[in-house]
């Protein structure tokens, strides 16, 4: 046991080393970054891959003859079979970049969703879902006359497989929209089985996986989802790229989502006609550098070794988990058995926000608030929660970090 | 630095909210809402004439916000609305702005709130809502 903790420090020291912007204070203090839930910072490998693309490599993909373009459109074909490789995909094809989840989501409500969806049809959603993956759905049901429905959630955001089964039972379903992992507290949701339940009525499942990517290795085929969604950022890449996975044949059905260059085949003044896939998802010049610096991101935590990050993140969550039960008036919100490294909690004696404003002067970053999940946070019966989420790089001092500031904010408010 | 932000006196009103309770026979009333932190709170006056002869509001939120309705009940009872709507002028503008504030009170408290550009909002959502209640009886955001 000794012996692990050792290789965990220098494991550990390895990789916060190659975070720059860990190295620096916050208010007078060290930076205790834990909001990786909301992003995490960028390693080293990652911001010089997008560095270097754009020192050496730059040009627009897809067309012209010369070199340089040529080798910029190996660079982005490359990126896109890396991110098909990590979850699994059966080809390079069912990836399509877009600017992150929320982008994803977008596009196939917009597309499958508007082709599709009719009136009396169903749109589920988890009562747990984020804003992402509630409003696009509004907004297909309102063009289409379907609805959309909340599946039940426990208190701890988890979803109640009977529930699910009911309303797969009495409505007529045609997509379960469901977050892998819950961004607001950590809860990991059984989406196997939600996917076979889904399947077994016909309906079609897409899996936000913003929260997963960083934390639970992925394989699209073993969960038997439609489509998944991903946002770079979230996982030690760029901000402003991510992808959607889609079984080919769903996403080769799909018309396109906007028009432009690059998903042409043809374009004339009476008609036009559309590439093939990824291209007719993909109009206009793509984020090339953002491409290459998500399957930098991607590589980096494959080497580190996402399962090795994830438990050391959820061994962290329970030292917070159990630093926090012993400050009076401090409650824990989301205890799910599978979490991945989030601690999400409330105190008695102060607002999250008065929490999130004393912890930021102690140098400690968490976010307060609903985290896009208004409906979850009506069921659970808060108005808001400070949490602190955990990435690879984080270590025992910020654990310490957090618990001197609640317990600072105790001495204020208590 | 906290100490600037968290004085005594907000401490107190955010503990203790004075007039937090729901006002009967009220003449002016009106919602604020920040989306960004989901505090809520109904502000209602009785106006009689040009006087408001009673204030009071409903809603949680953070200490900030919660000390500042508090503070806005207790400065503005028994004022005319135009010295209000002027003294919410005064206030926003003292919070956004880099002018030195003059005859705002007790309000000055809260002027700590300057060197935290994020919580301003906690600390106007009672204001626009009592402008807002003055002028139109409307709901409003601090957005």
């Amino acid at each position: 046991m000794i012996e692990d903790r050792a290789l965990d420090r220098v494991w550990l020291a390895g990789v916060r080393s190659q975070f720059p912007a860990l190295a620096q204070t916050m208010n007078g203090h060290p930076l205790a970054y834990l909001d990786n839930a909301a992003t995490t910072q960028k390693p080293e490998a990652v911001i010089a891959a997008v560095s270097d693309y754009y020192r050496s490599a730059n040009a627009n993909v897809n067309r012209g003859v010369h070199t340089l373009g040529q080798a910029a459109t190996v660079a982005y074909e490359a990126s896109r079979a890396t991110v098909g490789r990590w979850i699994g995909a059966a080809a390079p094809e069912e990836i399509v970049f877009t600017k992150g989840c929320t982008e994803a989501v977008n596009l196939v409500a917009a597309t499958w969703g508007r082709r599709n969806l009719g009136k009396g049809d169903v749109v589920l959603l988890s009562h747990a879902e984020h804003h992402a993956n509630i409003v696009p759905w509004q907004m297909a049901a309102d063009a289409t006359g379907a609805q959309v429905q909340p599946v039940a959630v426990d208190e701890d955001g988890l979803l109640d497989l009977e529930d699910l089964r009911r309303h797969l039972i009495e409505g007529s379903v045609r997509l379960l929209g469901l977050k892998h992992v819950c961004n607001a507290l950590g809860t990991v949701q059984p989406v196997a089985e939600a996917v076979r339940l889904a399947h077994e009525h016909d309906a079609l499942v897409l899996l936000d996986c913003a929260q997963a990517l960083a934390h639970l290795a992925m394989d699209v085929h073993e969960i038997g989802t439609d489509f998944c969604t991903m946002s770079a950022h979230k996982a030690y890449g760029p901000m402003g790229i991510g992808a959607l996975y889609g079984r080919f044949e769903l996403l080769d059905a799909l018309p396109p989502y906007q028009g432009g260059g690059d998903m042409i085949r043809s374009v004339r003044f009476e008609k036009s006609t559309y590439a093939d896939l990824p291209n007719r998802l993909e109009p206009g010049t793509p984020h090339v550098a953002g491409a290459v610096g998500f399957a930098k991101a991607l590589d980096w935590l494959g080497g580190i070794g996402v399962e090795e990050a994830d438990k050391h993140e959820r061994r962290l969550a329970t030292l917070a988990t159990a630093g926090l039960g012993e400050i009076p008036g401090v409650r824990i919100v989301g205890k799910s058995k599978v979490k991945v490294g989030i601690v999400s909690f409330v105190a008695d004696w102060a607002h999250p926000h008065d929490l999130g404003t004393v912890l930021d002067q102690h140098g400690v970053a968490v976010r307060v608030g609903h985290h896009c999940c208004m409906p979850l946070m009506e069921r659970l019966a808060v108005p808001a929660t400070v949490r602190a989420s955990f990435a690879c790089y984080n270590n025992e001092g910020d654990v310490d970090a957090l618990l001197a500031g609640v317990a600072a904010a105790h001495r204020i408010f208590g | 630095m906290l100490d600037d932000l968290y004085q005594e006196t907000i401490l107190d009103h955010g503990r203790k909210p004075r007039n937090h309770r729901k006002l009967p026979n009220a003449t002016h009333r009106a919602e604020g809402y920040n989306p960004l932190c989901g505090d809520r709170l109904v502000l209602e006056l009785r106006v009689e004439g040009e006087r408001i002869e009673d204030v009071a509001f409903e809603g949680c939120g953070c200490a900030i916000s919660q000390a500042s309705a508090s503070l806005l009940t207790t400065e503005v009872k028994g004022t005319t609305t135009a010295l209000a709507v002027a003294l919410s002028q005064r206030f926003r503008a003292a919070l956004t702005t880099d002018e030195t504030p003059e005859g705002l009170g007790e309000l000055e408290c809260l002027l700590g709130v300057r060197n935290y550009a994020n919580r301003v909002k906690c600390a106007t959502l009672a204001w626009h809502a009592l402008t807002s209640a003055l002028e139109t009886g409307s709901t409003v955001t601090s957005e």
